[in-house]
Protein backbone atom coordinates (compact mmCIF):
# COMPACT_ATOMS: atom_id res chain seq x y z
CA UNK A 1 0.00 0.00 0.00
CA UNK A 2 1.15 3.30 -0.96
CA UNK A 3 0.96 6.33 1.70
CA UNK A 4 -2.21 8.45 1.88
CA UNK A 5 -2.37 11.69 0.10
CA UNK A 6 -3.61 14.87 1.53
CA UNK A 7 -6.88 15.59 -0.69
CA UNK A 8 -8.22 19.28 -1.40
CA UNK A 9 -11.50 19.25 -3.28
CA UNK A 10 -14.26 21.55 -3.71
CA UNK A 11 -17.70 19.71 -4.43
CA UNK A 12 -20.67 21.63 -5.56
CA UNK A 13 -19.34 25.15 -3.74
CA UNK A 14 -17.88 23.58 -0.47
CA UNK A 15 -14.56 22.58 0.72
CA UNK A 16 -13.19 19.03 1.63
CA UNK A 17 -10.07 17.41 2.78
CA UNK A 18 -9.41 14.09 3.81
CA UNK A 19 -6.86 11.43 3.31
CA UNK A 20 -7.01 8.62 0.79
CA UNK A 21 -4.53 6.73 -1.82
CA UNK A 22 -3.49 7.61 -4.80
CA UNK A 23 -5.11 4.71 -6.68
CA UNK A 24 -8.27 5.59 -5.12
CA UNK A 25 -10.68 6.90 -8.00
CA UNK A 26 -12.82 9.81 -7.92
CA UNK A 27 -16.13 8.00 -7.64
CA UNK A 28 -15.28 6.32 -4.74
CA UNK A 29 -13.86 9.22 -3.35
CA UNK A 30 -16.82 10.88 -3.77
CA UNK A 31 -19.69 8.27 -3.04
CA UNK A 32 -17.48 6.40 0.13
CA UNK A 33 -15.56 9.00 1.82
CA UNK A 34 -17.57 12.40 1.00
CA UNK A 35 -21.12 10.33 1.15
CA UNK A 36 -21.64 11.98 -2.18
CA UNK A 37 -23.86 9.30 -3.83
CA UNK A 38 -25.88 11.26 -6.45
CA UNK A 39 -23.25 9.89 -9.48
CA UNK A 40 -23.28 6.15 -9.65
CA UNK A 41 -20.68 3.42 -10.60
CA UNK A 42 -22.59 1.77 -13.81
CA UNK A 43 -20.33 -0.03 -15.47
CA UNK A 44 -16.86 0.94 -14.01
CA UNK A 45 -15.27 0.81 -16.90
CA UNK A 46 -15.89 4.56 -18.60
CA UNK A 47 -18.22 3.50 -21.19
CA UNK A 48 -22.43 4.33 -19.58
CA UNK A 49 -21.50 7.84 -18.04
CA UNK A 50 -23.46 7.32 -15.28
CA UNK A 51 -20.30 8.70 -12.84
CA UNK A 52 -20.33 11.46 -14.56
CA UNK A 53 -19.42 14.71 -12.87
CA UNK A 54 -18.16 18.17 -14.10
CA UNK A 55 -14.21 18.45 -13.00
CA UNK A 56 -12.94 21.99 -13.66
CA UNK A 57 -15.53 23.16 -16.56
CA UNK A 58 -15.06 19.15 -18.32
CA UNK A 59 -17.67 16.12 -18.22
CA UNK A 60 -15.64 13.25 -16.58
CA UNK A 61 -16.07 10.28 -15.95
CA UNK A 62 -14.92 10.04 -12.45
CA UNK A 63 -14.49 5.77 -12.39
CA UNK A 64 -11.50 6.68 -15.07
CA UNK A 65 -9.74 9.46 -13.09
CA UNK A 66 -7.60 9.04 -9.92
CA UNK A 67 -8.33 11.27 -6.94
CA UNK A 68 -5.06 11.84 -6.84
CA UNK A 69 -5.54 13.79 -10.35
CA UNK A 70 -8.42 15.71 -9.46
CA UNK A 71 -6.38 16.92 -6.37
CA UNK A 72 -7.31 20.76 -5.57
CA UNK A 73 -10.09 20.82 -8.55
CA UNK A 74 -13.53 22.03 -8.63
CA UNK A 75 -16.40 19.15 -8.74
CA UNK A 76 -20.00 19.39 -9.73
CA UNK A 77 -22.16 16.13 -9.36
CA UNK A 78 -25.88 16.27 -9.89
CA UNK A 79 -26.12 17.06 -6.03
CA UNK A 80 -25.21 21.10 -6.93
CA UNK A 81 -27.13 21.14 -9.83
CA UNK A 82 -30.29 20.64 -8.12
CA UNK A 83 -32.18 19.90 -5.12
CA UNK A 84 -35.43 17.72 -4.45
CA UNK A 85 -37.24 20.66 -3.42
CA UNK A 86 -35.49 23.37 -6.10
CA UNK A 87 -35.38 20.79 -9.34
CA UNK A 88 -32.87 22.10 -11.91
CA UNK A 89 -34.79 22.81 -15.62
CA UNK A 90 -33.53 19.85 -16.46
CA UNK A 91 -34.68 17.54 -13.70
CA UNK A 92 -38.11 19.33 -14.23
CA UNK A 93 -37.78 18.79 -18.07
CA UNK A 94 -37.02 14.88 -17.32
CA UNK A 95 -40.05 14.37 -14.93
CA UNK A 96 -42.31 16.15 -17.79
CA UNK A 97 -41.31 13.92 -20.68
CA UNK A 98 -40.68 10.73 -18.79
CA UNK A 99 -37.06 11.10 -19.28
CA UNK A 100 -36.30 8.38 -17.08
CA UNK A 101 -37.71 4.99 -16.19
CA UNK A 102 -35.36 3.45 -13.62
CA UNK A 103 -33.33 6.04 -13.30
CA UNK A 104 -29.73 4.60 -12.76
CA UNK A 105 -28.39 6.74 -15.27
CA UNK A 106 -30.19 9.58 -14.93
CA UNK A 107 -27.84 11.76 -12.68
CA UNK A 108 -25.18 11.40 -15.12
CA UNK A 109 -27.42 12.52 -18.36
CA UNK A 110 -28.49 15.43 -16.35
CA UNK A 111 -24.86 16.29 -15.49
CA UNK A 112 -23.85 15.50 -18.61
CA UNK A 113 -26.74 17.63 -20.51
CA UNK A 114 -26.09 20.58 -18.07
CA UNK A 115 -22.68 20.78 -19.47
CA UNK A 116 -23.65 19.93 -23.30
CA UNK A 117 -26.47 22.90 -23.16
CA UNK A 118 -23.55 25.63 -21.52
CA UNK A 119 -21.16 24.80 -24.47
CA UNK A 120 -24.34 24.87 -27.40
CA UNK A 121 -27.61 26.67 -26.05
CA UNK A 122 -29.56 25.72 -28.69
CA UNK A 123 -28.65 22.37 -30.76
CA UNK A 124 -30.08 20.06 -32.52
CA UNK A 125 -31.43 16.34 -32.15
CA UNK A 126 -28.19 15.46 -34.01
CA UNK A 127 -26.22 17.68 -31.97
CA UNK A 128 -27.65 16.35 -28.58
CA UNK A 129 -27.33 12.45 -29.34
CA UNK A 130 -23.86 13.05 -30.66
CA UNK A 131 -23.36 15.25 -27.14
CA UNK A 132 -24.67 12.80 -25.23
CA UNK A 133 -22.71 9.54 -26.73
CA UNK A 134 -20.95 9.01 -23.52
CA UNK A 135 -24.29 7.95 -21.60
CA UNK A 136 -26.04 4.77 -21.87
CA UNK A 137 -29.13 3.69 -20.63
CA UNK A 138 -30.22 0.14 -20.38
CA UNK A 139 -33.65 0.86 -20.23
CA UNK A 140 -33.25 2.58 -23.64
CA UNK A 141 -35.23 5.55 -22.99
CA UNK A 142 -33.61 8.04 -25.22
CA UNK A 143 -36.40 8.87 -27.30
CA UNK A 144 -37.33 10.70 -24.15
CA UNK A 145 -34.08 11.77 -23.37
CA UNK A 146 -32.99 13.62 -26.36
CA UNK A 147 -36.95 15.54 -26.06
CA UNK A 148 -36.12 16.58 -22.32
CA UNK A 149 -33.13 18.48 -23.44
CA UNK A 150 -34.04 19.71 -26.20
CA UNK A 151 -37.43 20.69 -24.39
CA UNK A 152 -35.29 22.74 -22.33
CA UNK A 153 -32.89 24.16 -24.69
CA UNK A 154 -35.87 25.39 -27.00
CA UNK A 155 -37.59 26.97 -23.11
CA UNK A 156 -34.16 28.42 -22.77
CA UNK A 157 -34.31 29.96 -25.77
CA UNK A 158 -37.36 31.55 -26.06
CA UNK A 159 -36.64 32.78 -22.69
CA UNK A 160 -33.77 34.49 -23.66
CA UNK A 161 -36.08 35.77 -26.97
CA UNK A 162 -38.46 36.95 -24.81
CA UNK A 163 -36.18 38.81 -22.98
CA UNK A 164 -34.54 40.86 -25.36
CA UNK B 1 -11.69 -3.01 -10.31
CA UNK B 2 -9.05 -1.18 -7.69
CA UNK B 3 -5.56 -0.94 -9.68
CA UNK B 4 -2.43 -1.75 -7.65
CA UNK B 5 -1.12 0.71 -5.07
CA UNK B 6 1.83 3.73 -6.70
CA UNK B 7 3.35 6.90 -5.58
CA UNK B 8 1.57 9.72 -7.41
CA UNK B 9 3.34 12.48 -8.79
CA UNK B 10 2.69 16.05 -10.50
CA UNK B 11 5.89 17.50 -11.84
CA UNK B 12 5.57 21.56 -12.95
CA UNK B 13 8.05 20.75 -15.68
CA UNK B 14 9.68 18.35 -18.07
CA UNK B 15 12.82 18.54 -16.04
CA UNK B 16 11.17 17.06 -13.08
CA UNK B 17 9.55 14.70 -15.41
CA UNK B 18 12.85 13.31 -16.55
CA UNK B 19 14.33 13.01 -13.29
CA UNK B 20 11.61 10.72 -11.96
CA UNK B 21 11.89 8.59 -15.04
CA UNK B 22 15.76 8.34 -14.84
CA UNK B 23 15.11 7.54 -11.37
CA UNK B 24 12.93 4.90 -11.37
CA UNK B 25 13.32 3.42 -14.74
CA UNK B 26 11.17 0.97 -15.89
CA UNK B 27 8.70 1.06 -12.40
CA UNK B 28 7.85 4.89 -14.15
CA UNK B 29 5.13 5.77 -16.43
CA UNK B 30 3.98 8.99 -17.59
CA UNK B 31 0.18 9.83 -17.72
CA UNK B 32 -1.41 12.17 -20.10
CA UNK B 33 -5.47 12.05 -19.62
CA UNK B 34 -5.01 8.35 -18.72
CA UNK B 35 -8.09 7.23 -20.62
CA UNK B 36 -5.95 4.62 -21.95
CA UNK B 37 -3.51 3.75 -19.32
CA UNK B 38 -6.32 4.10 -16.36
CA UNK B 39 -8.58 0.97 -17.68
CA UNK B 40 -5.24 -1.21 -18.07
CA UNK B 41 -4.35 -0.56 -14.44
CA UNK B 42 -7.47 -0.83 -13.51
CA UNK B 43 -7.79 -4.35 -15.10
CA UNK B 44 -3.88 -4.94 -13.94
CA UNK B 45 -2.95 -5.66 -17.38
CA UNK B 46 -0.53 -2.09 -16.42
CA UNK B 47 1.23 -2.10 -13.17
CA UNK B 48 3.12 1.16 -12.63
CA UNK B 49 4.46 1.89 -9.06
CA UNK B 50 5.13 5.54 -9.74
CA UNK B 51 2.42 7.34 -11.70
CA UNK B 52 3.76 10.54 -13.20
CA UNK B 53 0.63 12.96 -14.28
CA UNK B 54 1.54 15.34 -17.05
CA UNK B 55 -1.40 17.69 -15.92
CA UNK B 56 0.64 20.67 -14.56
CA UNK B 57 3.07 21.20 -17.46
CA UNK B 58 1.86 24.47 -19.41
CA UNK B 59 4.82 23.51 -21.64
CA UNK B 60 2.83 20.59 -23.31
CA UNK B 61 -0.49 22.67 -23.83
CA UNK B 62 0.09 24.61 -26.68
CA UNK B 63 -1.08 24.71 -30.35
CA UNK B 64 1.04 26.79 -32.59
CA UNK B 65 0.27 27.34 -36.71
CA UNK B 66 3.35 29.10 -37.63
CA UNK B 67 2.96 29.51 -41.06
CA UNK B 68 2.23 26.32 -42.98
CA UNK B 69 4.19 24.34 -39.79
CA UNK B 70 1.80 23.17 -37.14
CA UNK B 71 2.72 22.25 -33.69
CA UNK B 72 0.64 20.26 -31.43
CA UNK B 73 1.66 19.66 -27.79
CA UNK B 74 1.29 16.67 -26.11
CA UNK B 75 -1.48 17.20 -23.80
CA UNK B 76 -3.77 18.84 -25.92
CA UNK B 77 -6.47 17.41 -25.26
CA UNK B 78 -9.05 15.79 -28.22
CA UNK B 79 -11.63 18.36 -26.80
CA UNK B 80 -9.14 21.22 -27.18
CA UNK B 81 -8.23 19.77 -30.78
CA UNK B 82 -11.74 20.13 -32.06
CA UNK B 83 -12.52 23.09 -30.47
CA UNK B 84 -9.40 25.37 -31.97
CA UNK B 85 -10.53 27.10 -34.75
CA UNK B 86 -7.04 28.01 -36.48
CA UNK B 87 -6.56 24.16 -36.46
CA UNK B 88 -10.46 23.22 -37.65
CA UNK B 89 -9.11 25.94 -40.44
CA UNK B 90 -5.56 24.82 -41.52
CA UNK B 91 -5.64 21.22 -40.75
CA UNK B 92 -9.64 20.10 -40.87
CA UNK B 93 -8.65 16.11 -41.15
CA UNK B 94 -7.76 16.43 -37.53
CA UNK B 95 -11.30 17.45 -36.02
CA UNK B 96 -12.83 15.02 -38.41
CA UNK B 97 -10.85 12.35 -37.26
CA UNK B 98 -11.04 13.16 -33.61
CA UNK B 99 -14.63 14.17 -33.62
CA UNK B 100 -14.71 10.00 -34.24
CA UNK B 101 -13.17 9.28 -30.95
CA UNK B 102 -14.47 7.69 -28.16
CA UNK B 103 -17.13 9.77 -26.68
CA UNK B 104 -17.72 13.85 -25.24
CA UNK B 105 -16.14 13.13 -21.65
CA UNK B 106 -13.55 11.18 -22.83
CA UNK B 107 -12.59 13.52 -25.71
CA UNK B 108 -12.22 16.00 -22.59
CA UNK B 109 -9.68 13.89 -21.33
CA UNK B 110 -7.65 11.62 -23.85
CA UNK B 111 -4.77 13.61 -25.80
CA UNK B 112 -3.19 13.94 -28.54
CA UNK B 113 0.21 12.80 -27.55
CA UNK B 114 -1.61 9.92 -25.08
CA UNK B 115 -3.12 8.84 -28.63
CA UNK B 116 0.28 8.87 -30.17
CA UNK B 117 2.47 7.77 -27.71
CA UNK B 118 0.71 4.69 -26.03
CA UNK B 119 1.54 2.01 -29.36
CA UNK B 120 -2.19 0.85 -29.24
CA UNK B 121 -3.48 -0.30 -32.49
CA UNK B 122 -6.28 1.02 -32.10
CA UNK B 123 -5.59 4.57 -31.76
CA UNK B 124 -6.76 7.30 -34.19
CA UNK B 125 -4.50 10.08 -34.29
CA UNK B 126 -1.11 7.39 -35.16
CA UNK B 127 -2.19 6.44 -38.75
CA UNK B 128 -3.43 10.41 -39.05
CA UNK B 129 -0.30 11.17 -38.45
CA UNK B 130 1.59 9.14 -40.58
CA UNK B 131 -0.92 10.11 -43.40
CA UNK B 132 -0.03 13.47 -42.66
CA UNK B 133 4.12 13.04 -42.14
CA UNK B 134 4.32 14.22 -38.62
CA UNK B 135 7.27 14.38 -37.13
CA UNK B 136 7.04 13.01 -33.33
CA UNK B 137 9.08 14.83 -30.53
CA UNK B 138 10.46 13.15 -27.97
CA UNK B 139 12.65 14.83 -25.02
CA UNK B 140 15.16 12.49 -22.38
CA UNK B 141 18.06 13.24 -20.72
CA UNK B 142 20.57 13.98 -23.77
CA UNK B 143 17.58 16.53 -25.30
CA UNK B 144 14.66 15.87 -27.87
CA UNK B 145 14.55 14.05 -30.98
CA UNK B 146 12.60 14.12 -33.86
CA UNK B 147 11.19 10.82 -34.94
CA UNK B 148 8.76 10.38 -38.28
CA UNK B 149 5.51 9.04 -37.28
CA UNK B 150 6.27 6.77 -40.25
CA UNK B 151 8.85 5.23 -38.49
CA UNK B 152 7.87 5.16 -34.97
CA UNK B 153 5.53 2.22 -34.15
CA UNK B 154 7.71 -0.81 -34.06
CA UNK B 155 4.34 -3.18 -32.31
CA UNK B 156 0.99 -3.30 -30.70
CA UNK B 157 2.24 -0.58 -27.59
CA UNK B 158 5.94 -0.47 -29.07
CA UNK B 159 7.43 2.60 -30.70
CA UNK B 160 11.00 4.02 -30.78
CA UNK B 161 10.48 6.04 -27.62
CA UNK B 162 12.87 5.10 -24.56
CA UNK B 163 11.81 4.46 -21.38
CA UNK B 164 13.45 7.87 -20.25
CA UNK B 165 11.94 9.59 -23.33
CA UNK B 166 8.44 11.57 -23.31
CA UNK B 167 6.48 12.60 -26.03
CA UNK B 168 6.26 16.55 -25.80
CA UNK B 169 4.73 17.44 -29.37
CA UNK B 170 4.28 16.43 -32.79
CA UNK B 171 4.43 18.79 -35.94
CA UNK B 172 3.94 18.22 -39.81
CA UNK B 173 3.58 21.09 -42.38
CA UNK B 174 -0.28 22.63 -43.03
CA UNK B 175 -2.20 19.88 -45.58
CA UNK B 176 -3.52 21.36 -48.70
CA UNK B 177 -5.81 19.92 -51.05
CA UNK B 178 -8.88 17.41 -50.03
CA UNK B 179 -9.21 15.02 -46.93
CA UNK B 180 -11.30 12.67 -45.42
CA UNK B 181 -10.67 10.83 -42.39
CA UNK B 182 -13.82 7.75 -42.58
CA UNK B 183 -14.23 5.20 -39.59
CA UNK B 184 -16.12 1.94 -39.30
CA UNK B 185 -16.91 0.73 -36.12
CA UNK B 186 -19.60 -1.36 -33.88
CA UNK B 187 -20.91 1.22 -32.07
CA UNK B 188 -20.31 5.29 -31.54
CA UNK B 189 -17.48 5.11 -29.17
CA UNK B 190 -15.65 1.94 -30.65
CA UNK B 191 -12.20 1.49 -31.85
CA UNK B 192 -12.14 0.95 -35.74
CA UNK B 193 -13.21 -1.88 -37.28
CA UNK B 194 -11.14 -0.23 -39.79
CA UNK B 195 -10.62 3.43 -40.90
CA UNK B 196 -8.67 5.41 -43.66
CA UNK B 197 -6.68 8.65 -43.29
CA UNK B 198 -6.11 10.36 -47.27
CA UNK B 199 -5.13 13.26 -48.23
CA UNK B 200 -5.10 14.46 -51.95
CA UNK B 201 -3.75 17.19 -54.25
CA UNK B 202 -5.39 18.01 -57.75
CA UNK B 203 -3.42 19.94 -60.52
CA UNK B 204 -4.98 19.84 -63.69
CA UNK B 205 -7.99 17.69 -62.71
CA UNK B 206 -5.77 15.10 -62.11
CA UNK B 207 -4.29 13.79 -58.36
CA UNK B 208 -0.83 15.15 -57.93
CA UNK B 209 0.00 14.12 -54.60
CA UNK B 210 -2.09 11.24 -52.15
CA UNK B 211 -1.42 9.82 -48.58
CA UNK B 212 -3.48 7.31 -46.81
CA UNK B 213 -2.83 5.68 -43.94
CA UNK B 214 -5.22 2.83 -42.27
CA UNK B 215 -5.72 2.13 -38.95
CA UNK B 216 -6.68 -1.27 -36.56
CA UNK B 217 -5.30 -3.47 -39.52
CA UNK B 218 -2.37 -4.23 -38.30
CA UNK B 219 -0.47 -4.06 -35.03
CA UNK B 220 1.04 -0.95 -35.87
CA UNK B 221 -0.46 1.92 -38.10
CA UNK B 222 -0.03 1.56 -41.87
CA UNK B 223 1.14 3.86 -44.47
CA UNK B 224 0.33 2.63 -47.85
CA UNK B 225 2.93 4.67 -49.88
CA UNK B 226 1.73 2.36 -52.81
CA UNK B 227 -1.97 3.31 -52.62
CA UNK B 228 -1.25 6.61 -53.01
CA UNK B 229 1.06 5.93 -56.20
CA UNK B 230 -1.68 4.15 -57.24
CA UNK B 231 -3.64 7.22 -57.18
CA UNK B 232 -1.17 9.75 -59.06
CA UNK B 233 -1.52 10.92 -62.26
CA UNK B 234 -5.30 9.12 -62.62
CA UNK B 235 -8.79 11.30 -62.75
CA UNK B 236 -8.95 9.49 -59.77
CA UNK B 237 -11.80 7.15 -61.47
CA UNK B 238 -13.36 3.93 -60.48
CA UNK B 239 -9.90 1.87 -61.90
CA UNK B 240 -7.55 3.91 -59.73
CA UNK B 241 -9.75 3.26 -56.48
CA UNK B 242 -9.90 -0.14 -56.54
CA UNK B 243 -5.79 -0.55 -57.82
CA UNK B 244 -5.24 2.46 -54.67
CA UNK B 245 -7.79 -0.34 -52.57
CA UNK B 246 -5.47 -3.85 -53.83
CA UNK B 247 -2.26 -1.73 -52.93
CA UNK B 248 -3.49 -1.21 -49.38
CA UNK B 249 -4.94 -4.97 -49.30
CA UNK B 250 -1.65 -6.05 -49.93
CA UNK B 251 0.24 -3.68 -46.74
CA UNK B 252 -2.29 -4.10 -43.66
CA UNK B 253 -2.33 -7.56 -42.04
CA UNK B 254 -5.54 -7.80 -40.23
CA UNK B 255 -5.98 -10.22 -37.19
CA UNK B 256 -9.68 -12.03 -36.46
CA UNK B 257 -11.04 -10.85 -32.92
CA UNK B 258 -13.93 -9.40 -31.65
CA UNK B 259 -14.86 -6.91 -34.22
CA UNK B 260 -15.03 -9.77 -37.05
CA UNK B 261 -12.90 -12.40 -39.20
CA UNK B 262 -10.10 -11.26 -41.80
CA UNK B 263 -11.87 -11.61 -44.68
CA UNK B 264 -14.63 -9.18 -43.57
CA UNK B 265 -11.93 -6.58 -42.30
CA UNK B 266 -10.47 -7.01 -45.51
CA UNK B 267 -13.73 -5.98 -46.78
CA UNK B 268 -14.33 -3.37 -44.51
CA UNK B 269 -11.13 -1.98 -45.42
CA UNK B 270 -11.21 -1.66 -49.07
CA UNK B 271 -14.95 0.09 -48.60
CA UNK B 272 -13.98 2.50 -45.95
CA UNK B 273 -10.67 3.53 -48.09
CA UNK B 274 -13.11 3.77 -51.90
CA UNK B 275 -15.30 6.28 -49.48
CA UNK B 276 -12.42 8.18 -48.13
CA UNK B 277 -10.46 8.71 -51.43
CA UNK B 278 -13.90 9.49 -53.03
CA UNK B 279 -14.17 12.13 -50.23
CA UNK B 280 -10.72 13.57 -50.35
CA UNK B 281 -11.10 13.64 -54.48
CA UNK B 282 -14.43 15.93 -54.17
CA UNK B 283 -13.06 18.17 -51.73
CA UNK B 284 -9.53 18.88 -53.82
Amino acid sequence: MSDKMHIKLNVNGEDHEFLAEPRDLLIYALREKLNITGPHVGCDTSHCGACTVTVDGKSVKSCTMFVAQANGAEITTIEGIGQPDALHVLQESFREHHGLQCGFCTPGMITRATKLLEENANPTEEEVRFGMAGNICRCTGYQNIVKSILAVASELNSAKEAAQ
Amino acid sequence: MIPAAFDYYRPKDVEGVIALLQEHGDDARVMAGGHSLIPMMKLRMAEVPHLIDLQDIAALKGIAIDGDTITIGAMVTQHELINHDGLSAAAPILSEAALQIADPQVRYMGTVGGNIANGDPGNDMPGLMQCLDAQIELLGPEGTRKVAAREYYEAAYMTDREDDEVLISVRFAAPTGGYSYEKQKRKIGDYATAAAAVQITKAEGKVATASIAMTNLSDVPVWSEDAGDALVGTTCDTEAMKAAVAAMLGDIDPTEDNRGPVAFKRHVAGIILTRAITRAWDRA
